[in-house]
């Protein structure tokens, strides 16, 4: 529990997050955004994990450890797409999703 | 008992033979093929030669017992109601394997130099192989399925035969033609056999051929249209039996099927194929006399009918081929009078004896006829009678052959037609009047119809080849004299001790009244056809003119194919055909065309949902998930 910090204001800044991700995830086209974006998308969620734990059970630990994972998910995640977004620029030299439409190139 | 387990190489050597052609023939060169089917068919020949002396000559008994030296049930409906496949050797089966074996090596040896060069060389004698294969299987048949089966069989490679030039559209129409017609025939004989079984519940030609059976006191009392139901069923099998053997309405398939190969000609439409139906009606005789003798008669008075009427068109034809073909047919209705009017048992089956009698003379002859045509064709080129003359000069051999062929179907002693022939008639004489005055008529217009041709080919105009013909090659003129021998000869073979109604051998008695008006009307034919066609005359067309319109009707064979094409094409095509077409073309085809429409335009309309495009499929998940979550809080809220 922290003072003077509701646990509506984490969730407000939490969704803000979610749906700033959401909509970078459909509208941007460049790849590296979209990964910036799903990369915003799971932090809202680790936020959301971290704060429902602290403030409705605040003697254990699962959402901390839920929140570990999310971060280590997303590490692994981002170096996987960023070495693929990577081979992707070698070959068309772009990473406009609009490019990226054939499996074969 | 005597050992006869070879008789299966009979039916076998044929068997593997068109195999081995058939699959491997393009292999190795054309004559190779030839010479392996004619080598095949000679070991055939001499095993059915080896049989017919042990069953005949070497077991001297009083009567001929039924052999079954294979059997083994096929399909087992009930304890008496079985499918068996096998061999069975009674005198009209052993008689009927040396005909097939020698008129098919005969046709074999003669293609050899026939056909040679012709394209399609080892097909033609792989199919000839499968021919003879199916015909042995028909007349060794133990029980009626098999012979089905085999009935089958034989016009399927008949079909395939007439139809060896393929590239011909006469040749292919005239193929579906007989196809046509005889599968039609034989599905009256399908459904005749399976009332058969029905009502005695057996295949078994040793079981319902048995004197005084009771296998049919099912039946009795069972009537149908006023007929009774054994009257229908072998009525029905006579249908099949007409349709092989091209008696009226069926015979038009015959003539047509002259597009064939002359050889196959002479082998399948002179004297095995075609006398299958004789051969049918005679492996039932004993049915047919003792069950239904309505049946029987109506059997003798169609054959004698096609007799007449055959003859009659022969007379005025001008293909060499089709002059034998109906004369075939007029042959053929000898026969099926033979065993219409014939009694059973002893000298009251002189009818039966004969028409086999007759069967075998006239398997040589005719055989004989056909490759003697064939022999022409070879030098002439061409089917017609204009296109011919004089020729005996230039085919010594063919000449001489085809003469004693000749006198052979006239019915002049000493050659083998006169002995048949004559005991037919005899057994009409006995029995029914109007048939023996039909076939004494019709023996007359044979004479003149066969000599006509002969003076014609032969005879006639001095006419100027383009080249000289010559006369056939050694290999040809091998069986032409090989039959006339037989055509000659064959006569004096003691039928009447090997082949009767019951088995049992009977003494014949020559009726000397007969012989001497069958012999004179015989040469009265041949004085007439002498007269007119000697020489180029203007009598024939003479005597054309003095007829009319009856020349006319006859030469177009009294119109029965264009009444047949007047029935299936206005009557059959437009009244029933036409209408299932429409139902089927716009129902049935309709419903299933109508499914296939919606579904394309259904996913033209809908396909473009899935385009692929990620973000697409992300911004329609997250908008569906609002949607949802939003209508929740707003319906629960």
């Amino acid at each position: 529990m922290i003072q003077g910090i509701s646990i509506y204001h984490f969730l407000i800044v939490s969704s803000l997050m979610f749906f700033i991700g959401i909509a970078g995830f459909i509208i941007r086209q460049n790849l590296i955004t979209i990964l910036l974006s799903i990369e915003l998308i799971l932090n809202s969620v680790a936020i959301n994990f971290l704060v429902f734990n602290r403030y409705l059970y605040p003697d254990q630990l699962q959402g901390h450890f839920f929140s570990l994972f999310i971060i280590g998910v997303a590490a692994a995640e981002a170096s996987v797409a960023i070495a693929l977004i990577i081979n992707i620029y070698r070959r068309i030299h772009g990473i406009n999703t609009d490019d990226v439409n054939e499996m074969k190139h | 008992m005597a050992d006869y387990s070879y008789t299966l190489l009979i039916i076998l050597i044929p068997f593997f033979v068109f195999l081995l052609l058939g699959l491997f023939g393009n292999r190795w060169k054309p004559m190779v093929s030839g010479w392996i089917g004619t080598t095949g068919l000679g070991v055939a020949f001499i095993l059915s030669l080896i049989t017919a002396y042990q069953y005949f000559f070497a077991g001297a008994g009083e009567a001929y017992s039924k052999i079954v030296p294979y059997d083994f049930v096929w399909l087992s409906f009930t304890d008496t109601l079985q499918i068996h496949m096998g061999i069975l050797l009674d005198p009209i089966s052993v008689m009927m394997l040396v005909v097939v074996t020698t008129i098919s090596l005969m046709s074999h040896w003669f293609s050899l130099g026939y056909m040679k060069g012709e394209v399609g060389f080892e097909r033609y004698y792989s199919f000839l192989s499968l021919f003879t294969f199916s015909m042995l299987g028909l007349v060794v048949a133990p029980d009626l399925f098999q012979m089905f089966i085999f009935y089958e069989l034989v016009g399927a490679s008949s079909f395939l035969l007439i139809g060896f030039y393929y590239q011909k559209p006469s040749a292919v129409a005239a193929a579906k033609k007989a196809f046509i017609v005889t599968r039609f025939a034989d599905f009256g004989f399908l459904v005749g056999i399976l009332i058969l079984a029905y009502f005695t519940n057996t295949y078994d030609f040793a079981t319902l051929t048995k004197p005084g059976t009771t296998i049919f006191a099912n039946a009795a009392g069972i009537t149908f249209m006023g007929a009774s139901a054994i009257s229908w069923a072998m009525g029905l099998i006579f249908v099949g039996a007409a349709g092989k053997s091209a008696m009226f309405p069926f015979h038009i398939w015959l003539p047509d099927a002259m597009e064939g190969p002359t050889p196959v000609s002479a082998l399948i439409h002179a004297a095995t194929m075609v006398v299958a139906g004789v051969f049918t009606v005679a492996r039932l005789f004993p049915v047919y006399y003792f069950q239904t003798p309505d049946v029987l008669i109506l059997v003798g008075y169609v054959g004698g009918f096609t007799s007449l009427f055959a003859a009659v068109i022969a007379i005025t034809q001008h293909d060499i081929k089709r002059v034998l073909a109906f004369s075939t047919l007029s042959q053929i209705g000898y026969m099926m009078v033979g065993l219409g009017v014939s009694h059973y048992g002893g000298e009251e089956g002189l009818g039966y004896m004969a028409s086999m009698f007759h069967l075998f003379t006239h398997a040589m002859f005719k055989a004989l006829l056909f490759l003697g045509a064939g022999s022409i064709i070879h030098a002439v080129h061409s089917n017609m009678m204009q296109d011919m003359g004089g020729l005996r000069k230039y085919m010594p051999v063919t000449h001489i052959t085809f003469l004693v062929a000749a006198l052979a179907i006239s019915g002049i002693p000493p050659f083998s037609g006169f002995f048949s022939k004559d005991e037919i008639l005899a057994a009409a004489f006995q029995t029914n009047k109007l048939l023996f005055y039909t076939e004494y008529i019709t023996a007359g217009l044979t004479s003149f119809y066969i000599f006509r041709l002969y003076f014609n080919i032969f005879w006639g105009k001095d006419r100027k080849y383009e080249h000289t013909p010559h006369e056939s090659p050694m290999v040809m003129k091998i069986p032409l004299i090989f039959l006339a021998l037989a055509a000659a000869f064959v006569g004096f073979l003691p039928f009447h001790e090997l082949v009767t109604s019951d088995m049992k051998p009977f003494e014949t008695v020559t009726h000397w009244n007969l012989v001497i008006a069958s012999v004179s009307i015989g040469v009265l034919g041949i004085g007439f056809a002498w007269f007119l066609f000697k020489k180029e005359n203007s009598k024939p067309a003479a005597i054309a003119q003095w007829f009319g319109g009856l020349y006319t009707i006859t030469y177009h064979k009294f119109y029965i194919d264009e009444i047949y094409l007047f029935v299936t094409k206005k009557i059959l095509f437009n009244l029933v055909s036409r209408p299932i077409a429409w139902f089927d073309r716009h129902i049935i085809d309709g419903f299933m065309v109508g499914v296939g429409t919606v579904t394309v335009k259904t996913s033209d309309k809908i396909k473009g949902f899935q385009s692929g495009n990620l973000q697409q499929y992300a911004f329609a998940f997250v908008a569906g998930a609002l949607i949802i979550v939003l209508s929740l809080l707003y319906y629960i809220g």
